[in-house]
């Protein structure tokens, strides 16, 4: 028996996932500060509204409310032992909203970063992380996900970590990061970079990809950079809705929904087969990249002056792959090696 | 390792030799050659103050400004930030004992909610690579926490780190108690995190927004040192 997610990469050519889950969330009233999982159980009715929000807008795949549903976030809120159950919780909300939707809609369940440093310059191990990931990763099994999505890693040692428990609970996946820094992860990984070690996994993801970071413009970047690594995985783009600014009390993104269609139908020509929003992305902004995805032609694929052309410019200058010519040079060699 | 590769004896390089492989050694994040470095110059008679600002100071100013390029990545900082430490567990009693001088005091923290202290670390690190006195009161504070430490520390700046777009607008709720309680004034206030920019910072009454750790040490030097002027000017 095949998962949802395979089967639908099987007949269609693009798939649509969802968009923002905090940024919705704030709207229905979460404050800030405050653990959105305990929303599982406190407000299941808002957790379905966001969920059918995603639904509604043409979402073909829509995350769970779990992205800091593992024990070292939820500890945080004094909640470390219930990682399995609010994830599980997560997941059955999901589970009635996908199988009212009247059309195949996959459940994933939302996986994001312990928020801990590996060892040896910080505190988590390889087996901590497993152990973690593993938890989470049950209680969305038996909440009924379809699929598991690992989201926003830094950390190359976080991604294997997660895919080594997802291997142990079974459960198909799939796994972006986020390129935030200079092109790369905060931890300093390029585009090229994570290919290799996606490539290199025992239990591979089915799409990969990246979330979040900076603007749709640098995701795209980050996009075509997996592109020319000549992987044939399914390519996840999830960016964010343009730049977050701050009013009355909430935090907007400058995006608009027109912009967002415009990156859908681009992240598709740039070569990414599961396209979907991150911060900021609302059901407005989803439903004019569904349109925009099911009307608009495929196009050559896009070069970087058209991304920043209709975009808007990228906050690096380079992206730390292909041709380093252009790269900052260090200002100190080590001229040492330990014996 | 290969047999004609020397190894180097840091204590026959001469001063400025000695420096120079000091920077490198901190850009490499090469802990115990640096502890070695500082022990070398404190024979040679180095005051610890001269020590902290032109090889360890001017090392990690090095190690910043790769960081800011994006030449250095977050585990490479740490690595030298790691290096720093162990210079300056060194020099800290010695500083104290010789009355050097202090460019300021910062409280630093992560704002409730939110677990996430590597870019507060780096910054503290950074800082206190800068001669600066860190009071870190860790990760998820409320604002009761932050209030707390102002009175107890009486810090020059207030730094507020938020990494999630679910906990940056609580930064707002820090500032708006400190406006109530008549405190705003009296303290810089920094912030930074990944997901927020200038204009954020300025939307939520900050000073300043740091993009990363040596942006916020820069930006500290120079509210510091313009704090010092005002006190000279009006005499207070």
């Amino acid at each position: 028996m095949t998962d949802a997610l395979s089967r639908l990469l099987e007949t269609r050519d693009w798939l649509m996932a969802d968009g923002a889950t905090g940024t919705n969330l704030f709207n229905m009233g979460l404050q800030s500060g405050d653990a959105p999982e305990l929303w599982n159980e406190a407000h299941p009715d808002r957790i379905r509204t966001l969920y059918k929000s995603a639904v509604d807008a043409g979402s073909d795949i829509f995350l769970t409310n779990s992205f800091g549903g593992n024990a070292s976030r939820l500890k945080l809120h004094g909640a470390e032992k219930r990682a399995h159950e609010l994830s599980r919780i997560s997941a059955e909300l999901g589970r009635d909203v996908a199988d009212t939707a009247g059309r195949t809609v996959v459940v994933a369940g939302s996986v994001g970063p312990t928020g801990d440093i590996f060892e040896p310059l910080g505190p988590l191990t390889h087996s901590l992380a497993v152990e973690m990931f593993h938890e989470q990763a049950e209680g969305l099994k038996d909440g009924g996900a379809d699929v598991l999505w690992l989201e926003t890693i830094s950390a190359p040692e976080e991604y294997r970590a997660a895919a080594e428990a997802f291997g142990l609970a079974g459960m198909p996946w799939c796994g972006t990061m986020s390129f935030d820094t200079a092109g790369r992860t905060m931890m300093g990984v390029t585009s090229a970079d994570m290919v290799a070690m996606v490539e290199g996994l025992d239990n591979p993801p089915l799409a990969f990809g990246a979330n979040c970071g900076t603007g749709a413009s640098d995701l795209l970047r980050t996009v075509l950079g997996f592109v020319a690594q000549g992987s044939e995985r399914p390519i996840i783009a999830k960016g964010n809705a343009g730049i977050p600014k701050y009013h009355e009390g909430h935090i907007h993104y400058d995006g608009t929904p027109a912009l967002m269609a415009d990156y859908a139908v681009m992240a598709r020509d740039c070569g990414a087969t599961i396209i979907g929003g991150c911060c900021g992305t609302m059901p407005e902004h989803l439903e004019q990249m569904r349109e925009a995805l099911e009307t608009r032609p495929r196009g050559p694929r896009p070069t970087l002056d058209q991304i920043t052309d209709t975009l808007g410019g990228f906050s690096s200058a380079n992206d730390g792959t292909g041709d380093d010519g252009n790269a900052p040079a260090p200002r100190r060699s080590s001229r040492r090696r330990r014996g | 390792m290969s047999d004609d590769e020397d190894e180097l004896i840091l204590s026959e390089l001469d001063d400025d030799e000695l420096v120079q492989q000091m920077f490198d050694d901190l850009y490499d994040g090469l802990k115990e050659e640096i502890e070695e470095g500082v022990n070398i110059l404190l024979e040679r008679g180095w005051a610890p103050y001269r020590i902290l600002t032109e090889a360890l100071v001017g090392g990690m100013t090095v190690v910043g400004k790769d960081f800011r390029d994006g030449i250095l990545f977050v585990p490479e900082v740490l690595l030298a930030a790691n290096a720093m430490k162990g210079g300056m567990f060194i020099l800290k009693p010695l500083l104290a004992e010789t009355g050097a001088p202090r460019m300021g005091k910062m409280v630093i923290g992560t704002v409730k909610g939110d677990i996430h202290d590597i870019g507060k670390n780096l910054v503290s690190m950074m800082m206190e690579g800068a001669g600066f006195e860190v009071v870190d009161i860790g990760i998820n504070n409320p604002v009761e926490n932050y209030l707390e430490a102002l009175e107890t520390e009486q810090p020059d700046i207030l730094g507020m780190s938020a990494l999630l777009t679910t906990t940056m607008p609580y930064m707002k709720v820090v500032i708006d108690t400190m406006v109530e309680k008549g405190l705003r004034d009296d303290y810089v206030v920094l912030v930074g995190g990944a997901p927020l920019n200038e204009e954020f910072g300025r939307a939520i009454g900050a000073d300043g927004y740091c993009r990363d750790a040596a942006v916020a040490v820069e930006m500290a030097k120079d509210y510091v040192s313009r704090k010092h002027n005002q006190g000279v000017a009006t005499g207070t």
